[in-house]
């Protein structure tokens, strides 16, 4: 189909858009790299009064270092993250997750920001944001404020975004030094969202875990860090059975969907077996494997 | 109806400038107002590829652009390569190597590999069959066209 008919505003600054979108009433939508906001258009899942153009706000862009992190302007293109050398040197982790979101046209277009604000609970993005304690950047009519990544995602399609808030910026604090991690993905063709997916670092100190993160996506209505099993895992010594307990306790953790792509026991079996996978790359990147 | 939004677009080498609404999808744009009929609209969601164009030089899907968004852009369509007497190298390859059947994802194919190609002199046949797996054909089998690709990449 073709969308409904809307306004059409190009913002030229974050506060211009901010406005905008508190003009509208909550009837106004914003639109960056449009690759989740066009199908549900195109598929008249949405009637917005106005779309505001953020994709030409300068502000929204580039990838800079802060000192004890990244940040990352909210309308960087995967296609940006996929090949930013800052990315690759500080956060790999992240450079292989962008790599099974979608194909290149889409890519080419869709943003950081906006995948995390869309928050669809199979995506990619979302997860790195929770995995690497991301602090979301956002505008608003009462001025600016931090969200950390967890209290950001509130379920499926569903943010802690105000109506009239902007994201502007998400920051990547650095990982300790000696950090491996792991990234793996089940999905039914290449590009397609994942059935399942997980993510892993470990760092080490004297052949000990001494931090540990764990997320997972595509089993529930969120992306979610699975804090019990990072527990079962720090101090440990990395032993296989450590991490067969982890899967298990992930396993009983995650809340999946049955749907025409996979079963939730299918998906729930799944996640057990990608966690285990994650966490030994992630050791053997730790050690200083490859 | 919403306001008019007046756009200067370049497409294959000429500039537009035109009032349009804003819910103009590029494809459309592209197809009832350009006349340039051979970028195909398949889903219009962004899954089959076929309405695959160039946005300053990146592969973009057309179904998933507004006209508007592309307001001083330039667009290379499948009409941009080649003409039917004159097939740029990567239509002749696909000429030689039966990659097409019934030519409806063509023209997605050749602008989505016109951008691999850019980018990737040296691809890989995994990084090659990765970068074409977001276009679907419903005729070849695919193998036709991956060889092809990898003919022109070589040539
Ligand atoms: C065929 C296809 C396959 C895909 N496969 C995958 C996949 O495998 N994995 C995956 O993760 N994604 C996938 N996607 C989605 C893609 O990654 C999108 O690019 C992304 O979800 C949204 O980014 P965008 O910039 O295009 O956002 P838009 O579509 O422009 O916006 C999405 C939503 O976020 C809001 N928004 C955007 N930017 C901001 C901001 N800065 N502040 C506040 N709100 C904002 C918009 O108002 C809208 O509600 C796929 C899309 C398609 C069409
Ligand atoms: S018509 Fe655009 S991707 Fe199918
Ligand atoms: S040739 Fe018919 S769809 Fe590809």
């Amino acid at each position: 189909m073709k969308p409904p008919p809307f306004a059409y505003v190009t913002a030229e600054s974050i506060e211009h858009a901010v406005a905008e979108l508190a003009r509208s009433d909550g009837e106004g939508k914003l639109v960056a790299g449009g690759q989740s906001l066009m199908p549900m258009l195109n598929f008249r899942l949405l009637e917005p009064s106005v779309l505001i153009d953020i994709g030409k706000i300068p502000d929204l862009t580039g990838i800079s270092e802060t000192g004890d992190g990244l940040s990352i302007g909210a309308l960087t293109r995967h296609v940006d993250l996929e090949t930013s050398h800052l990315i690759a040197q500080r956060f790999p982790v992240l450079t292989e997750a962008v790599k099974h979101v979608a194909h290149i046209a889409i890519r080419n277009r869709g943003t950081f920001g906006g995948s995390l604000c869309h928050a669809d609970p199979a995506a990619e993005l979302p997860m790195m944001a929770v995995l690497l304690d991301a602090r979301i950047c956002v505008s608003g009519q009462g001025g600016n404020r931090q969200i950390p990544a967890d209290k950001f995602f509130l379920g499926a399609l569903t943010t802690d975004l105000e109506e009239e808030e902007i994201v502007t910026r998400i920051d990547l604090p650095y990982l300790p030094e000696s950090t491996g991690w792991g990234f793996e993905e089940i999905s039914r063709r290449s590009g397609d969202f994942a059935l399942a997916a997980a993510a892993a670092t470990v760092s080490l100190v004297d052949g000990k875990i001494s931090e540990v993160r764990l997320a997972v996506t595509g089993v529930d209505d969120l992306p979610l860090r699975i804090r019990a099993a990072e527990d079962a895992l720090r101090g440990s010594e990395l032993d296989d059975a450590v991490f067969s307990s982890a899967s298990q306790i992930v396993r009983d953790a995650v809340n999946p969907n049955s749907d025409v792509h996979a079963s939730a026991d299918y998906r729930r079996h799944l996640i057990g077996v990608l966690v285990g996978r994650v966490l030994r790359s992630a050791r053997s990147r730790a050690r200083g494997g490859a | 109806m919403a306001d008019k939004c007046r756009v200067r677009i370049t497409v294959n080498g000429v500039a537009y400038d035109q009032e349009v609404e804003p819910r103009l999808l590029l494809a459309d744009f592209l197809r009832e107002d350009l006349d340039l009929t051979g970028t195909h609209v398949g889903c219009e969601h962004g899954v089959c590829g076929a309405c695959t164009v160039l946005l300053n030089g990146d592969s973009v899907r057309s179904c998933l652009c507004l006209t508007v968004q592309a307001d001083g852009a330039e667009i290379t369509t499948v009409e941009g390569l080649g003409t039917v007497d004159n097939l740029n190298s990567l239509q002749q390859k696909f000429r030689e190597h039966h990659a097409l059947q019934c030519g409806f994802c063509t023209p997605g194919m050749l602008m989505t590999a016109t951008d691999l190609l850019s980018k990737n002199e040296n691809m890989s046949d995994e990084e090659l069959r990765e970068g074409l797996s977001g276009n679907l054909c419903r005729c070849t089998g695919y193998e036709h066209i991956v060889n092809a690709v990898r003919a022109a990449m070589n040539e």
